[in-house]
């Protein structure tokens, strides 16, 4: 690593998002469940026009609505009136409570004011609530994220019988990804509870009525069983312990837990097999032996067209890790590995997926926004950026092309169906970077040749 | 109705089925999903597209990430609107303040930008923690030289229109300060136009045909230098209901500039702007210049438009937007083409605009204010509508539903003002309305042919 980042007091153009947001995504992948954000009505209604550009469907997320006297006074009696509407309106199983950087600014104590609303609203029951603190002026929408799953594990958990489930905690996947993450498990004989889900109630069919709730999403039954389960198995390098649900399942009742990356390439995918095969007793099932089979040819195949070419990966920090791993095996040259996220073990955890395989080590960055990791590009002489969408005007200023993967994706469609896990995940990559750096090579010769 | 909070009763009326009262411009109500945003997204809309402006938005990051180049405001120059500024607070500056960050951020982008002055938004918790940003706003503008203007715009304090007064308090400052000599006595600003798609060049085009300069864009395509000379016109065009009106009025009791509200949506109202403008200028030449212009772009139009309006007589419209005023343009509109409006609603509508609503729709239609999916989607069915004239937070919702789906808010990236707007519009609708994958769709999917084999 030469040059030091210059660090900027100010943020242009970052390269995360906010805690909420992770937060009620998470939620949204939980059976009839709704998010709830406790703060003032423009953060929900901003977030849920986000999350609508990328996935383009629907997505409730109630909010308390604070107005002015609210954020004087506190917002209890808003938070009352909010859970009792929407539990009216919706009939939700869940609502999930994350707070905002106002009302933890106020210091709204929500559990007690929870503890209050159960005691005068549900005597005779009512939607389980399960809250989560999400200040944003610390962490991103990750540690959002990771905070609502572990506090869905921790609120409703119980001391469960021994079941021959397994648990997996993904992370933020697409649509997509989950899909295939059930499918390949469901293909090891195995049975599990993935949490959250929400493959379908973020990418849902056409339907004839609006749904109140989308169907769809982890049973809570499943949620409460988890502590049963023979094992957990949790993606992510960069996750703190006090943000895992599998560290908490792991405390409190026992549940072996398996820390992996994602499964992003082959050696991340191998390694998740190893571990569904331990679990399972048996070996990989033919089908995915060939996948890999199919994913090693078509490298051998096509890696003239990607050697040496030097990519800039930026994004939520564990899918970077994936994708710099990915990029590693394939012999594409990383430059830069930015993330927006603060997590501490960003660098390392680089530095290990790209051990023995890249030839350079990439320039690596926590913390970074688009305008710094702009900086960086244009002196690193990039082929190509791999990323969300956020970073096509960089990409186009220095016409190459961006590869669009993870979230958001708000210039294309279909940014829920891209697929990323697995051996089939890598194929849609590989094809995808070698594609692009075919076409980059063909539209600019002059020869304008019709055969590779 | 069912899909309707108890309390939001009183927030839909159906024209003339009683006695017109409506319950409007509040707060939205605790956990109703409603599709408006906060008095930060008010400011935020009217000054963003001021391009040579650095626009800093003070608090944590999310505020400004979910906004950032999200409106088609375009600009013939600079494009620092573009960019999403942001301090993104910390827990420290939550704690012990935000104000030398604040100050920092400023320098250093002033520094790297020079811009031709900046605005800075607080959101709620600087709001909360009680920042002094006007007092940072001087200081830096003192040491800089350009105009540092803060926008009061947190959150909880209202909804958008309360964003729209921060806004033009913030700009109210600017105007006067700039040179004023040379310019014409026909001259005029252009408010509440925010040049998406282009539309502001469109529409300085018609005024320069009829021999009338303008002054200044607010805001679309607009220029620091251009907004301080804008008291030197003699006229304010505002359109759109809320977002600028303020300015104007502001401009009154400023300089004595008189206003007229003009829309440039649909063929009717963007004909009647011009006239009225004409008029006000009392000149014989300049309207028979306007005739001759709204002649030329009528012979241009209406063969082409009448192409649509076969294909799509009949069709039913539900009408969701930000403001009353576009609303009442897009009933003309729809008019126009041969379509009926079924549903009319808007999210920060005052009475008397809701009562003209009542008044310029038929029987039986729906009118709401600050509506929510589930009342939307409610009414969508109900209507059996056609196609949902929105923004991007009720696409979803008619597309769900199978229904076709025109974008009509800020983010839209197809001209829709003007003459040339009427007809983009409508094209937009015809190819919504008329593609072949509404017969698939569950809501009409039982009336799909089988496809003849021989
Ligand atoms: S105030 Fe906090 S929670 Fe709300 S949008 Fe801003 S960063 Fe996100
Ligand atoms: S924190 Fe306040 S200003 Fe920022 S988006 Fe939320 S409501 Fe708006």
């Amino acid at each position: 690593m030469t040059k030091m980042v210059p660090q900027y007091v100010s943020t242009t153009n970052a390269c995360k998002l906010c805690k909420p947001l992770g937060a009620s995504l998470a939620f949204r992948g939980v059976e009839g469940a709704v998010p709830f954000l406790h703060g003032s009505q423009g953060c929900a209604t901003y977030m849920r026009r986000y999350i609508i550009s990328h996935f383009n469907e629907p997505i409730d997320i109630a909010s308390s609505s604070l107005g002015e006297k609210n954020a004087v006074y506190g917002g209890g009696a808003n938070l009352k009136l909010g859970l009792k509407n929407v539990t009216e309106k919706y009939h939700p199983a869940l609502i999930g409570i994350a707070t905002t950087c106002l009302t933890e600014t106020i210091g709204d104590d929500v559990k007690r004011l929870l503890f209050e609303y159960r005691r005068e609203f549900m005597r005779d029951g009512g939607p389980l609530l399960v809250q989560v603190s999400t200040p944003s002026y610390s962490g991103t929408h990750m540690e959002g994220f990771h905070a609502a799953v572990r506090g869905l594990v921790e609120q409703l958990t119980v001391a469960a019988d021994a079941n021959s489930t397994v648990n997996i905690l993904p992370g933020f996947l697409s649509a997509a990804d989950l899909r295939s993450l059930k499918e390949i498990v469901a293909d090891c004989g195995l049975t599990a509870t993935v949490l959250p889900d929400f493959s379908e109630t973020l990418d849902g069919p056409a339907l004839r009525d609006y749904p109140l709730i989308p169907k769809g999403g982890t049973r809570i039954s499943d949620i409460r069983a988890m502590g049963g389960a023979k094992a957990t198995v949790e993606f992510g390098h960069t996750l703190p312990d006090q943000l895992s649900g599998g560290k908490h399942l792991e405390k409190a009742y026992g549940v072996d837990l398996h820390r992996l990356g994602m499964p992003v390439g082959i050696r991340e995918t191998d390694r998740f097999f190893e571990v569904l095969s331990d679990l399972s007793g048996n070996p990989p099932p033919e089908k995915y032996a060939m996948a890999r089979g199919r994913l090693v040819d078509s490298l051998v195949d096509g890696h003239k067209y990607v050697f040496g070419k030097r990519a800039v990966v930026y994004g939520e920090e564990d899918l970077v890790i994936g994708l710099t791993s990915f990029l590693a095996e394939i012999g594409v040259q990383p430059v830069l590995c930015a993330s927006g996220g603060t997590s501490g073990s960003f660098v390392k955890a680089i530095e290990k997926a790209v051990e023995g395989f890249a030839v350079e080590m990439p320039r690596i960055h926590e913390g970074m926004d688009f305008h710094e990791i702009g900086e960086l590009a244009a002196e690193l002489k990039p082929d190509f950026f791999l990323g969300h969408s956020k970073g096509y005007t960089l990409a186009r200023n220095l016409s190459i092309p961006l590869i669009r993967v993870g979230f958001p994706i708000h210039d294309r469609v279909g940014g829920q169906r891209l697929l990323h896990i697995g051996y089939h995940g890598a194929q849609q990559l590989f094809d995808l970077i070698a594609n692009a750096m075919i076409m980059a090579k063909q539209d600019s010769s002059e020869v304008g040749y019709s055969y590779m | 109705m069912e899909a309707a909070l108890q309390e939001r009763q009183d927030s839909i009326h159906r024209t003339g089925e009683a006695p017109f009262a409506m319950e409007c411009n509040k707060d939205s109500l605790a956990g109703a999903v409603s599709q408006r945003a906060c008095v930060f997204c008010g400011s935020r809309v009217v000054l963003y597209p001021i391009a040579d402006a650095l626009h800093l938005v003070h608090g944590p990051i999310g505020c400004a990430v979910y906004t950032w180049d999200i409106r088609g405001a375009l600009s013939s120059g600079p494009e620092l609107h573009r960019l999403s500024f942001s301090t993104d607070m910390q827990e420290a500056d939550v704690i012990f303040g935000g104000e030398k960050k604040l100050y920092s951020a400023l320098v250093e982008l002033i520094d790297r930008h020079a811009p031709k002055a900046a605005f800075v938004y607080s959101t709620c918790i600087v709001g909360i923690i009680g920042d002094d940003m006007a007092a940072v706003c001087r200081r830096v503008s003192e040491e800089k030289g350009i105009p540092v203007l803060p926008v009061q715009s947190e959150g909880f304090k209202g909804n958008k229109r309360e964003g729209y007064k921060a806004a033009c308090n913030a700009m109210r400052q600017l105007v006067g300060m700039g040179d004023i000599s040379g310019i014409s006595k026909y001259s005029l600003n252009i408010l509440g136009d925010f040049n998406l798609a282009g539309e502001i060049w469109l529409i300085r085009d018609y005024f320069t045909r009829m021999g009338v300069e303008v002054v200044a864009n607010i805001t679309g395509d607009g220029r620091v230098g251009d907004i301080q000379r804008a008291h030197g016109a003699a006229l304010n065009v505002v359109q759109c209901s809320g977002s600028t009106m303020d300015l104007a009025r502001m401009m009154k009791e400023d300089y004595g500039i008189p206003s007229l509200r003009v829309s440039y949506f649909g063929v009717e109202d963007m004909a009647e702007s011009l006239y009225a403008v004409a008029a006000f200028f009392k000149d014989e030449e300049m309207m028979r210049r306007t005739r001759e212009l709204v002649k030329e772009e009528l012979s241009l139009l209406m063969p082409e438009l009448m192409k649509y309006r076969q294909a799509l007589a009949g069709k039913r419209a539900a009408i969701y937007v930000g403001g009353a005023f576009k609303a009442f343009s897009l009933v003309k509109a729809f008019r126009a083409i041969g379509m009926q409006a079924v549903m009319v609603g808007s999210q920060t509508g005052t009475p008397e605009d809701y009562a003209e609503l009542a008044e310029i729709t038929d029987p039986g239609t729906i009118i709401v204010d600050d509506s929510n999916p589930l009342e939307l989607s409610a009414f969508l069915q109900e209507k059996e509508v056609d196609i949902f004239v929105g923004g991007v937070k009720e696409r979803p919702i008619a597309y769900k539903l199978g229904v076709a789906f025109c974008d009509h808010n800020h983010e839209r990236k197809e001209m829709l003002a003007g003459f040339a707007g009427m007809l983009n519009f409508a094209r937009e609708v015809y190819s919504s309305v008329m593609s072949p994958v509404w017969r698939f769709v569950p809501r009409k999917s039982e009336t799909v042919q089988e496809v003849p084999h021989d």
